[in-house]
Order: structure tokens, then sequence, then C-alpha cells
């Protein structure tokens, strides 16, 4: 079984990020970039299931310009087998990102497609969903676990309610909640190791993509901010606050 | 100009966010129409219906959409909305995990999250978990969007008599089925709903001492929440996660106890009106956030602060 397993580079989690001060964009300049949480949970999933037997290959894909390399990189290190770069410039939306993948998948039928379920710049939410319908394959996202019984993916998904269970006919696609797995740390010699492994790079010409722009960003600003209020010195002043003051209680 | 609006709901009856998304499909100025799709959901219908400002609601009652699976719902989704200008959902699990299906087959992007809609084609999302309000434009003919609902005030759940449509249009994909469901029962509000919510970090330490949230929620009529920290360390079920991958609450008072308010929990609920915090570590960045702090144990404050309710 192939696993094709997509990742992103974002801004790291723990950066706080600003508006530009002409409110053109956000402020990216030597900013630390990594590899998006949920993207990494995905690689995590996927080299688990090679390593339980149940997949044979793992193959990374990310769509952008060369310095997404270094996350494929990371993708490498932390256990799969080979990677693919989509090169574009700029941003690209998530329906364009969608169908370059499904010109990846068309490549390479993969069994399982594992992508992040959102990444935590653009905080969108859609490519995995955008593939399934692009590709004609079943979902299971915001998965907290993916099992396979009898050529069958049963994905159990974290939903506002709780959780659900669905089975999926296979090539199936996953999209990763933060309980599916805690991702491994990259040990210093799988990452030399990585850096052997092979990459290969395609235009979306060569996917037979033509890219295409929906949306325009017209502004960013920083949302209202919340001034700090008062720390109270005990319980009774802040029910007394809460009571008379604030009146929510 | 039409939109129209996927109804979040369990066959019996209407989901609240269900009210907020109408909300926002009226900033838009068309015509609205709501789709229940579901199997046996005539109570949803009638329900949606009794909606003020509701033009029509089509019903599309099959077995193929009795667990709202997004492969056949989409496709559902997908032919009705030739005939409108915008697909309007909820940002909820359900919503999410549909629509962006929807725009793929109707190859258009999807706005997700709007928190505002500043003209026909202009929208206000947040991104970055909240650090930034992105106004983005959209050159689509037609728009698919989900709205977070805490952005938008409800519209009455009574007042109108829309036309009930019947939908004969049947989508089975065949390709995914529904196995089986464990979902939360609790006599407490819903969180994204409730007036009042009380959250547990991981100061509080295990599962067990989130009973210590129980009598304050029961006093105050309040939803108990979590951190993704609580969450993640096993203390309390993914369904009670508020945060910018979790739930997105805006309540008339937040309570934060042994949080430190990391940017990922900040996202999902500083709309919040009035917040408290209790950490018992002056400098957590909670503090910031918070309308009132107080500095304590919250082993300590929690039973003292249930005594005096």
């Amino acid at each position: 079984m192939k696993v094709l397993v997509a990742v992103k580079r974002v801004v790291d989690y723990n950066v706080k990020v600003r508006a530009k001060a002409d409110g053109s964009d956000v402020d990216l300049n030597n900013v630390k970039m990594s590899i998006n949480p949920f993207c990494e949970i995905a690689v995590e999933e996927a080299v688990r299931l090679k390593e339980a037997g149940t997949a044979t290959e793992v193959v990374a894909v990310s769509v952008g310009d060369k310095s997404c390399q270094e996350q494929i990189r990371t993708a490498l290190a932390l256990g799969a087998d080979r990677g693919i770069q989509v090169e574009t410039e700029g941003s690209v939306e998530p329906l364009e990102i969608a169908k370059l993948l499904k010109g990846i998948v068309e490549r390479e039928s993969p069994d399982l497609v594992i992508l992040g379920k959102q990444s935590i710049d653009g905080d969108n939410n859609q490519t995995g969903q955008m593939l399934g319908a692009l590709a004609g394959m079943p979902q299971g996202t915001f998965a907290s676990e993916v099992k396979i019984e009898d050529g069958k993916l049963n994905v159990t998904r974290e939903v506002d309610g709780g959780l659900q269970t669905v089975s999926l006919n296979m090539p199936a696609i996953v999209t990763t909640d933060l309980r599916l797995n805690e991702p491994r740390y990259a040990s210093l010699p799988n990452i030399m190791k990585a850096k052997k492994k092979p990459l290969d790079v395609v235009s979306p010409a060569d996917l037979g993509v033509d890219l295409a722009s929906h949306l325009t960003l017209l502004k960013v600003e920083p949302p209202p901010e919340r001034s700090a209020g008062i720390k109270v010195e005990s319980v009774d002043e802040l029910i007394d606050k809460l009571k008379n003051e604030a009146k929510v209680i | 100009m039409s939109t129209l609006v996927i109804a979040e709901h369990d066959n019996a009856s209407l989901n609240p966010a269900t009210l907020n998304t109408v909300a926002a499909a009226q900033a838009l100025g068309a015509d609205i129409d709501i789709l229940v799709a579901g199997a046996g959901c005539g109570g949803a219908a009638s329900a949606a219906q009794a909606v003020a400002g509701v033009r029509k609601v089509l019903c599309a009652d099959n077995a193929a959409y009795e667990h709202q699976l997004a492969e056949n719902v989409s496709l559902l989704i997908a032919e009705l909305g030739a005939d409108y200008d915008n697909i309007l959902a909820p940002a909820t699990t359900s919503g999410k995990n549909t629509m962006p299906r929807v725009a793929a087959l109707l190859d258009v992007a999807q706005i997700s999250d709007i928190i505002s809609v500043e003209s026909a084609d202009t929208f206000k999302r947040p991104i970055y978990a909240g650090n930034v309000i992105a106004t983005v434009q959209s050159s689509d003919a037609k728009k698919v969007i989900t709205v977070r609902t805490t952005a938008f005030d409800g519209v009455a759940a009574e007042g109108g008599s829309a036309e009930l449509v019947a939908v004969d249009a049947v989508h089975d994909a065949g390709i995914s089925s529904f196995v089986g469901q464990e979902i939360a029962v609790s006599d407490r509000p819903e969180l994204t709903a409730a007036p009042v919510v009380i959250s547990g970090g991981r100061g509080m330490q295990n599962g067990d001492n989130f009973k210590l949230l129980e009598g304050i929620a029961d006093k105050l009529g309040a939803a108990i929440g979590a951190s993704r920290a609580a969450v993640d360390a096993g203390f309390v079920p993914n369904d009670m996660q508020v945060g910018q991958t979790g739930k997105i609450v805006a309540p008339e008072l937040y309570i934060a106890v042994g949080i430190s308010g990391a940017i990922q929990h900040l996202a999902g609920m500083k709309d919040s009106k009035v917040i408290v915090a209790i950490n018992k570590d002056e400098d957590a960045p909670i503090f910031q956030v918070a309308d009132y702090g107080l500095v304590a144990d919250l082993f300590e404050a929690l039973p003292e602060i249930e005594s005096k309710l």
C-alpha cells in the first residue's frame, strides 16, 4: 500500500504574527518557518503505517517555492521514503493546491492520502476535502484514529458532539486532528539520511494545472485589542465585581 | 440574487447555528432559502420553515443523507447550488467537512469562517489563529462560505412561514458509510451556545478535578470547556476543547481556570464579553486578556466560589 502525505511550510506555531504597518499583508520577514503541526501528525501516521507493515511506501509532497524542500526533508527525516515538490511562486489558494495534489494522485495512485486538517496560517480547513471531491475519493476528516480492516478504512472523527466513525472505500483521504498521534522527533542520523533520499521537482504545467486566483487579499489588520483588566484580591471581590460591575451573574 | 443556507440539524430539530448563518445570509441582502438534508428530517424542516426571514425550505429526505456524509450531501448541495449566488453553512465540524467539497465541485473558492460581510463579494475572516483579520474579495460568480456563528446574532427561530419544497434528488456516492458515534450527553447547555462557560486547563491536574468546575457550572447555568492541554493530557474528551482548532465560544462570561492562555486557546474565547482568569501564576498570559484576574490556587478558590455563589 502506498501512502501520499501532504506537508506545508508555515510560520512556526510559537511565532505571534502581526500585520504589516501598511496593512497589505502579514509581516513574515525573518520569522521562523516550520512544518505545519497538523502535517507533522500526518507524516507520523503514514510512517507508523509503514512501520506496522501496512504501508510499503510513504511519499511526501509539498506545494511551494524552493524553500518548502526544507519541510519535505523534515518529512523524509521522520521516515517518508521520497519527496515531491510542486514548484509554485507566491501564495496558492486551497482549491489550486487541491488541483495540483489531484495531479500527483493521478501520477502516484496512492491507496491513502493523509493531510493536516488545516494549516495554522490561513486556517482554511479546505484542501483535503477539495481533493476528495476532485479525485472522487471519500474522506475521513478531523481523524483521531485510523484503522484498515478488510480493505476498508475506518476513521474515527472528532466532531462537535463527540466522536463519529465512518467506513471508507479505498483509495481514501484522511485529514488529521490533534489526537491522532504524537509526532516523533527526527534523530540526527535520520536527518543526515534524509538528505540522500530522492526529491523530485514538478511544475503545475507538468500536472496539467493552470493556476487561477479566486480571492484577493484587500487588507490585513490586527483584531480589536482586549485591554487587560484588573486583578482582584479575593473570591469575595471577584463575585462582587461580576455581580455589581460586570452584571453577568 | 438568492442565498442557500445549509441547515445544521439532527433530523428532529434545528441546531441554533443555523440561525446565526441565516443572519450572515441576511447581510448579503438576497432572498434566503434553507436546505434541510437528512432522513426522517420533517421535524427539522418544520423548524426551518418557522425561521424569520426565510423564503423557502428545501427538504431532501433520503437515507443517503441521514448522517450528513460529506460525499453524498456535497453532491446534492452542488446540484441545488446551481440556482443560487451564495451558499452558506455554519463553520461547525459538519459545515467544515462538507462545504469544501461543494466548492471544489463548483470550481470556486471557499471563504472559511467569515466574521463579517462587508459587501456582496467582500468578507472579513480571522487568519493566524485570530492574530490577524483579513479582508478578502471573491471574484467567483458563486460564493461558498462558512460562517463563524459567534460573530452573527441569530435570527428569530419563530415568526416565519416559509414554503416547504420537497427535493427528490438522491445522491449516494456509495464510497462511504456511517459506522457509529459517541456523542456526549449532558444536561448542561451546549458549549457554543451557553451564556456562561467555565473552562479548565492543565492546572486542573487530572480529569477528576474537573468535578470542581461542575458545582459552579450548575449554579451559573454554564457549559464546561477545556484547553487543548487538558484534552491532550486525556483529562477530558475532545468535544470540550475551546481554541483555534476546537470550538469557538463568545459567551457573556468566560471563566478560565488553570489555563495559561496560549495563542491557540485565546483564539477560541477572546470575543467573550467578560473574561475571568484564575491562575496561580501571576505572569500567565491569560491575565493580559482577562477583565478580572484572581491569582490563587484553584483548589482553594473553586470551592470558595461555589459556596459563595
